[in-house]
């Protein structure tokens, strides 16, 4: 074999191998197995307009995940909580929305992101992202850094300054509590759904202004009741893409 | 040969009584048998495993309880006798072990082993004394 001939056969094998890579890694359509779901919340507006007194979503979280109340501001831990909708949504066109609107307490958590930056910065893959969407924390596997707090553009996650037992009212003997020194964040219920059960919030909304919905089913507007109603989600413009969709 | 037989063999019988003290004291003192008495629970006649599996083995079990339940969503293990047990350190081996003091801990302290950090978010139903 002459050096000319060498070459050529080298040159052809090696294109077939790139080629034959690359069939198989941008060939196929990777589906995701039919019964992996897609969690995502969405929270009618509507409904906290008028109800701005209501708390039913905080409580029934507070009593079924341990959360304990510091009665103090700085060391607050929230999972869900209330917030006023001139707040959450600071940067949407609030001189659009309805008068009385911004004022409005509504309901906000970890909104699950599609993207999320928490757990791009997580040291210790103590938070990460599940097939179902949920972004989940093992507080086993924190060790208290805070980056993901840092990360988060929503402020859904908080830390345990002061050992959080002594200042829960009820514990709920089926959920554990935390320790001092890790953060802790909504898991959207993961050990309810998990037995086929929805979460606390959404349960306890007697209004019926929550829903979780699975998105692996279609779009988020396939869904009768919010077919022809404006969604909106918090902060887009970050590409964290969040999953808790609120209905306007 | 050996020079000062005498005070060579005399020394070492010394060293061994120092040495072997801790077992002269128990000897004489009464306690020869190292007694643990658990409280095991009342019910149940074996646990989700075999006894001596259990004894050896019940750290790395929990850890793959953990790892199960946690990162990869699975809930339920299947035990020794084909039964289906929900995995959860309160719910489940709390349930029959209720006395945590008397099982857990006692044998813990018995052996000088580091009580793990479990409990410091993991519940213990109703122990006396306990904020639970």
């Amino acid at each position: 074999m002459d050096r000319r001939k060498f070459i050529k056969i080298t040159g052809i094998t090696l294109a077939g191998v790139t080629l034959g890579m690359g069939d198989s890694l941008f060939g196929k359509v990777y589906a995701s197995p039919q019964n992996v779901k897609r969690w995502a919340m969405v929270i009618d507006i509507g409904v906290c307009l008028k109800n701005p007194e209501c708390r039913d979503c905080v409580d029934a979280c507070v009593l079924t995940h341990n959360i304990p109340d510091f009665n103090n501001r700085k060391d607050e831990v929230k999972w869900i909580w209330k917030a006023r909708y001139g707040d959450v949504f600071h940067d949407s066109a609030l001189e659009l929305t309805k008068e009385r609107l911004p004022s409005i307490p509504i309901p906000v958590l970890c909104n699950h992101c599609e993207n999320p930056p928490c757990v791009k910065v997580c040291p210790t893959k103590a938070t990460w992202k599940r097939e179902d969407g949920i972004v989940m924390m093992d507080y086993h596997r924190c060790i208290g850094c805070r980056y993901c707090m840092a990360a988060c553009p929503y402020g859904a996650r908080s830390f345990n300054w002061r050992e959080p037992r002594p200042y829960i009212k009820k514990i709920n003997p089926d959920y554990p509590t935390r320790t001092k020194g890790v953060v802790e964040k909504c898991s959207l219920c993961e050990e309810r759904i998990a037995l086929n059960k929805l979460p606390a919030c959404v349960e306890a909304c007697k209004h019926k202004g929550m829903a979780l919905v699975d998105t692996s089913a279609g779009r988020l507007d396939s869904y009768p009741s919010i077919k022809d109603r404006h969604i909106i989600a918090r902060k887009t413009h970050l590409g964290t893409k969040p999953r808790v969709y609120y209905v306007l | 040969m050996v020079y000062d037989k005498g005070k060579v063999i005399t020394g070492l019988v010394v060293f061994l009584i120092i040495l072997l003290s801790p077992l002269w004291y128990n000897a004489l003192s009464g306690k020869v048998e190292p007694s643990l008495k658990l409280s095991m629970p009342k019910e149940e006649k074996s646990c989700i495993e075999e006894r001596m599996f259990m004894r050896s083995n019940h750290m790395d079990l929990l850890i793959k309880w953990r790892d199960d339940a946690v990162r990869k969503g699975i809930r339920t293990y299947k035990g020794l006798d084909g039964k289906v047990y929900r995995i959860s350190l309160t719910g489940t081996c709390l349930s029959c072990h209720i006395d945590k003091a008397g099982f857990c801990d006692r044998c813990h302290g018995y052996s000088g082993v580091k009580t793990p950090k479990c409990w410091d978010c993991h519940n213990i139903p109703k122990e006396e004394g306990s904020k639970v």
